[in-house]
């Protein structure tokens, strides 16, 4: 009988739930009662919702479960490893019996995720185990060349996964074409994206499948150099790359003749971000990487041509290079029969929001909107309604829920204004409201402009303070098509892609929401009941019991009554901080 | 708002004397080496919490990079801070998921616990607030972070119940 395995998902958002805790747990209890069984940890399944997550192995298959305490981890081992008794309430995934989270597993192919959430990522004979590293070793024994290499990865369609959706063999192809002693590849791991964790997920996951990607790159364009510029904000995902390249090194992947390739030169180092939106920009972040502010430059040159200490340098996604061992293993046709013609393969969202089942999915390109987030997503919780889905970040815009049909690809998303981006998709609902959406968007690309040029600098903040004014009920006519004309300003006058896209939010929220501008503007409204500044508060009678909890909280002394009689908001005094509608506790204050 | 990151009334601040010890060794690492200016001014923030002005005129002297370059780099990125902060920065974290999650009830929440405003210290120097953008825990949303710890799915009472607890823990 084969020895039984509980797994623990360690990954930043199951720690983030208490994994940490379950797995000291599972371990004391494994030590104190003198259990056989072999406690392991592996990294995030994309099931946030569920965290934290624990997986048993046993003869009989195996179980996935959630929601898992300290006191309920306790419980599983005397039930599950001891008594073999699965415990059904907690399972969430098992090919014994349905636990309704099918829909969420089933809209799947995993690729760029292969490997996340089931092996353990800090150890790299695990990733070897399943396949790993042997495109390279197919590279290096089939021969292939470099042209070879660039080839296939042009075939199977791959286009770059950070947002911008260029033909990942075309830029390898440019960068191959300069002659140069020093070459680099650099990763682009700066994922800055508010509302975006796919990058964190693979390199905490599967750190191994990024470092392929990237000496597979590096063998294709002829770099000797590699740089992975991570946040610095991911420390986890930091200590797994340089555990990976370490042993990575050992093995031989790295070094000199790389792999038994003759001449193939190469070593990879993490370096630190510090804290900047725009260093996403591939200028920028070559720029922060040779230890100055993290602005963009104008191109041409491009960075195949003068790069990284101007010498021919070639930057990618951390997600496309994880898609990149496993089309040099599988081969280019068996990755686009994935997707749609001009977007073939999946794509990693991170799903969030309003949601039921929020997560890290994949999904064939080409899937619809609503696919995602009523199967796969399994709804808007609280029976509320869809509203809108948010794409792309500060750079991307909001798709209306009538929308819903419009497939995912570059192109049709492109084509409702939003962009597909590095896969941020924040579901909003009825209590969202879409101006106030559209000043947080313009508060985060006003905050991170990097001040170069004078569009961006000067009319993000103009555009801010407009929607600022907007929400606080002092709304011009005239201010929506203010709004519009400094977008165009903005898009045209910028130079790289912060500027060039930051009015999208805007953009998009006026073109599918203007009523909700004009309901703030003209009516003093916020329909979704967000705004403060606009909303009335008012004491319902029957519900007040007279408690006078709301009295003494109020700061302006707007309310009063007597002890045990229904009290009033005197509307003059009221400053609308909303104090008396969170304190009370008999759902007496009325909001219109 | 993130944290004051300038030193706005300069002499208010003491300098202390500062051990540059650790420094040194920093310096020793990264000298000769090409773009040193982020790691060095990394490693000072984690030796110091902040950038104390003795660091510039340190790295200036030793290995001749411009102060004026330096300061330019430290104001441009956010990691980097002038002046000192609280013993714990409560970083809440105002990504587009803890947005639409209601992040603003818990720095609101808190600014009222604290009495202080978003990006401020208290004055005994335990809690700084400061806003950030996403700490990519979205699925918990809304989260905060408290030195390496990060508490999900709260609001209002319960962050005031995790800075509370902090507070008890202290005075022990």
């Amino acid at each position: 009988m084969s020895r039984t395995k509980v797994i623990v998902g360690l990954g930043s958002c199951g720690i983030a739930a208490g994994a940490s805790k379950v797995y000291d747990k599972l371990l004391a209890i494994k030590n104190a009662e003198n259990l056989d069984f072999e406690l392991a940890k592996t990294s995030c399944v994309g099931m946030c919702y569920k965290e934290p997550l624990v997986e048993i192995v046993d003869e009989n298959g195996t179980f996935l479960y959630g929601d898992i305490t300290e006191n309920i981890a306790v419980e599983l081992v005397h039930e599950h490893v001891v008594n073999h008794n699965p415990m059904k309430d907690y399972v969430v995934k098992s090919e014994l019996f349905d636990t309704g989270e099918e829909d969420f597993f089933d809209s799947q192919v995993k690729i760029a995720l292969r490997n996340c959430g089931h092996i353990e990522p800090e150890d790299i004979n695990e990733y070897i185990k399943n396949n790993g590293y042997a495109a390279l070793k197919k590279i290096a024994n089939e021969r292939i060349d470099r042209e070879g290499v660039i080839q296939i990865v042009k075939d199977s369609g791959l286009r770059g996964r950070g947002g911008g959706g260029f033909s990942t063999g075309m830029k390898w192809r440019f960068a191959y074409n300069y002659e140069s002693d020093d070459k680099y590849i650099i990763c682009n791991a700066d994922e800055g994206d508010p509302g975006a964790f796919m990058d964190r997920s693979l390199l905490e996951g599967d750190p191994h499948s990024v470092i392929e990607g990237m000496i597979i790159g590096a063998y294709a364009i002829g770099a000797n150099h590699g740089v992975i510029y991570c946040r610095a904000e991911y420390p986890l995902a930091i200590k797994r790359l340089n555990i990976a390249l370490e042993q990575a090194r050992k093995k031989g992947f790295l070094g000199q003749n790389v792999c038994g390739i003759d001449g193939f030169d190469l070593d990879i180092y993490v370096k630190e971000g510090a804290g900047a939106f725009v260093c996403g920009e591939e200028t920028a972040l070559m720029a922060s990487i040779e230890g100055h502010r993290g602005m963009p430059r104008k191109r041409p040159p491009f960075p195949a041509e003068s790069g990284l200490w101007r010498k021919p340098s070639n930057v990618n996604n951390v997600e496309t290079f994880a898609n990149i061992p496993w089309i040099l293993f599988h081969g280019a046709e068996e990755y686009s029969k994935y997707g749609t013609k001009n977007s073939s393969g999946t794509k990693v969202f991170a799903l969030t929001g309003k949601i039921n089942r929020g997560g890290l999915v994949e999904v064939p390109l080409g899937i619809t909107i609503n696919d995602i987030i009523f199967k796969l997503g399994g709804g808007i919780p609280g029976g509320k309604k869809f509203k809108a889905v948010q794409l792309g970040g500060p750079s991307g815009g909001c798709v209306p829920a009538y929308l819903g049909d419009t497939i995912i690809d570059y192109d049709s998303v492109r084509s409702t204004g939003a962009i597909m981006g590095s896969g941020g998709m924040v579901v909003m609902d009825e209590t969202t409201c879409m101006v106030d959406m559209a000043k947080f968007f313009l508060d985060f690309t006003k905050k991170e402009s990097c001040g170069k040029c004078t569009f961006c600098r000067i009319g993000t903040q103009r555009m801010l303070e407009i929607l600022v004014r907007i929400c606080d009920g002092e709304g011009q006519e005239g201010d929506i098509e203010k709004l519009e004309e400094l977008s165009h300003k903005i898009i045209e006058n910028s130079l790289c892609g912060l500027g060039q896209t930051a009015p999208n939010p805007v953009l998009t929220t006026i073109k599918y929401f203007r009523d909700e501008y004009e309901a703030h503007i003209r009516d003093k409204k916020c329909p979704a009941k967000k705004c403060k500044p606009l909303l009335t508060y008012e004491i319902i009678e029957e519900k007040c019991t007279g408690c006078t909890v709301c009295a003494k909280k109020c700061p302006t002394d707007a309310i009063s009554g007597e002890r045990k009689m229904a009290h009033f908001i005197d509307q003059d005094k009221c400053i609308k901080c909303g104090v008396c509608y969170s304190k009370c506790k008999f759902e007496a204050i009325s909001l219109t | 708002m993130r944290i004051q990151r300038i030193l706005q009334e300069k002499e208010l601040i003491e300098q202390k004397s500062v051990d540059l010890t650790d420094l040194k060794k920093s310096i020793e690492k990264y000298r000769g080496k090409k773009g040193n200016i982020i790691p060095l001014l990394q490693s000072a923030m984690a030796i110091y919490g902040y950038l104390p002005e003795i660091v510039f005129d340190t790295l200036e002297k030793e290995l001749g990079i411009s102060k004026s370059q330096m300061y330019g780099v430290a104001t441009f990125y956010s990691q980097f801070r002038l002046a000192p902060v609280g013993k714990h920065i409560v970083k809440v974290c105002h990504g587009t998921a803890c947005h639409v999650q209601n992040a603003t009830a818990l720095t609101e929440a808190l600014e009222e616990a604290l009495e202080i405003k978003d990006g401020e210290t208290t004055k005994d120097g335990l809690f700084t607030i400061e806003s950030v953008a996403c700490l990519g825990c979205c699925s918990l949303a809304p989260v905060i972070m408290i030195g390496d710890e990060v508490y999900g799915k709260l609001d209002g009472n319960a962050t005031v119940k995790i800075i509370n607890e902090i507070k008890l823990k202290e005075k022990e």
